[in-house]
């Protein structure tokens, strides 16, 4: 049976037709596949373990990472603010206020987010990846257990205690920011803490944490779909982790934006 | 007992299974044999159900797979057990609970229970000091020993090895076979192996599948092996000298 074209893609050439159908076809398939995480659920204690396991790995694992990297990050974030504002009408307090709303908005949940598609999608990817080429989910499937239930899910609930660690990343981002600003010269204390209070909208934290679940969503479930489905050996494992890394970072930014645009647009 | 009646199974335009009808009886270890590209991993997951064939029938114990519903089919997966090439044990468990998995996930057993079972399959597979050891604190003849336990833990009436004793030194080979074999007779349960050890054929081949291209071009026993004219088999399992002097003595013998 002929199939037919469909008209975006007549311009194309075939080569380019064929990848963008490709792509079609695997956001089709991931698709498929978080539907299927949902069905058939394993045993609540097993279940029960395999989650306090995944939270130990996939966010506790996580935390000295976030933490280095927020502080480092909040100090940055507040010298480069400083070093912007030359005019002497400008209040010190902006410093604060700038660093507030960079960390809070985009750094803590975004920049983490990227990092964590590093670390732990790596992570996840390997792990499955690694289970599809020595035949343990096909051990699973044989017994008759839904392997992507036993195996994804309870890295999606684990995800969840994400926003924990977004919240945690944007105090020490912001103590890192005070820290550069008191020690650095750059602003007293008062003014700092000052420019912390200014016209504060809870509206933003709760807008970083509705960001922080559906990147947790994302984290969980793209990289398993790159480990879940790959084939081959343990070369394609090591690109499947570095494929998924960057699938994943794309469809965080992507979600970035869209979730930007409809929460503060 | 499982009846396999015209299997047919293609993937896009490649014809792998052609039309294999036969019989796998119960009590006995039952062998596929063939070159690579043959056919039998195919024909082997249609038996496990992971591939549904597009033609013809599979019938376990007068159960035919086509007609079992979704949670038939499930029942059915809770009888049978698998051996996978590389043995397929999950590396974040140990060796006791690996055997334990599917207990833990399909029965109501208490832990006691649980552990009385485990205890039992692993002394019955000679494995007695490995409880606590991960699969790769352990030699591979050991994780065969293991993924055997794992297979027979639930009391299966279906077991099916892939390619048991790959990447084993001969004498352990022998061993795993033998296993098999006694498992086998001693629970009474329909055997199925995968496999290219010709070794494997001459001692444990009770009834014999030659897969070739797709088409079943020879069963027999392992006695009829040694007998037949089938240029195909001959090809195929006396490729060796060793082989060859093993048949030439055994027609000698018998005139």
């Amino acid at each position: 049976m002929k199939v037919k074209c469909p008209t975006i893609f007549l311009f194309l050439s075939p080569q380019v037709h064929i990848e963008h159908m490709k792509h079609l076809e695997a956001i089709g398939k991931y698709f498929i596949m978080v539907w299927e995480v949902f069905k058939k659920p394993t045993k609540w204690p097993i279940m029960r373990s395999l989650i306090l396991k995944e939270i130990d790995e996939l966010i506790y694992g996580s935390m000295g990472i976030i933490i280095f990297i927020s502080f480092f990050i909040g100090g940055v974030v507040t010298i480069q603010t400083a070093l912007n504002l030359n005019s002497p009408l400008l209040p010190k307090s902006l410093i604060g206020f700038a660093t507030r709303q960079s960390v809070i908005l985009e750094f803590a949940p975004t920049f983490t987010s990227i990092i964590m598609a590093g670390k732990v999608g790596s992570y996840i990817t390997s792990s499955i990846g690694t289970m599809r080429v020595t035949e343990q989910i096909d051990a699973l499937e044989v017994m008759g257990v839904n392997s992507l239930n036993y195996l994804v899910f309870p890295k999606i609930i684990a995800t969840l205690m994400y926003p924990f660690a977004v919240a945690i990343s944007m105090f020490v981002g912001i103590l890192g920011g005070w820290i550069a600003a008191v020690f650095g010269g750059y602003a007293p204390s008062g003014e700092f803490i000052k420019g912390l209070q200014l016209d504060f909208d809870s509206f933003h934290v709760t807008y970083a944490f509705i960001k922080s679940v559906v990147f947790a969503f994302v984290i969980a479930t793209v990289p398993s779909y790159h480990g879940f489905y790959m084939r081959g050996g343990a070369l394609e494992v090591g690109k499947a982790s570095t494929t998924s890394f960057v699938w994943t970072s794309v469809v965080i930014i992507i979600t970035n934006y869209i979730l930007t645009q409809l929460l503060l647009g | 007992m499982i009846e396999v009646e015209d299997v047919h199974k293609s993937f896009g335009s490649n014809h792998v299974l052609k039309g294999i009808s036969t019989v796998f009886e119960k009590g006995k270890t039952n062998l596929i044999i063939g070159q690579s590209g043959s056919g039998k991993t195919v024909f082997l997951k249609c038996l496990l159900g992971l591939f549904e064939p597009d033609e013809g029938q599979i019938c376990y114990n007068g159960q035919y797979y086509s007609e079992l519903s979704t949670n038939e089919r499930r029942d059915l997966r809770q009888e049978m057990g698998m051996v996978f090439q590389g043995s397929a044990l999950f590396d974040s468990m140990t060796v006791e609970g690996n055997v334990m998995f599917p207990l833990d996930m399909f029965t109501k057993q208490s832990k006691s229970e649980m552990q009385d079972r485990v205890d039992f399959v692993l002394k019955r597979v000679n494995l007695i000091d490995a409880h606590k050891r991960y699969p790769s604190e352990i030699s591979g003849g050991m994780q065969k020993r293991v993924a055997i336990a794992r297979a027979i833990v639930m009391n299966p009436k279906y077991l099916f090895c892939d390619e048991p004793n790959s990447g084993l030194d001969p004498k352990t080979a022998i061993l795993i076979d033998n296993l098999i074999q006694e498992i086998t007779q001693e629970y009474d349960i329909t055997t199925i192996i995968n496999t290219h050890d010709m070794n494997s054929v001459m001692e444990i081949g009770e009834k014999i599948i030659f897969l070739k291209n797709g088409y079943k071009e020879w069963e027999g026993t392992n006695k009829e092996i040694f007998k037949t004219d089938n240029e195909a088999v001959t090809d195929f399992v006396y490729s060796s000298e060793l082989f060859k002097k093993v048949r030439q003595m055994y027609i000698e013998e018998r005139n």
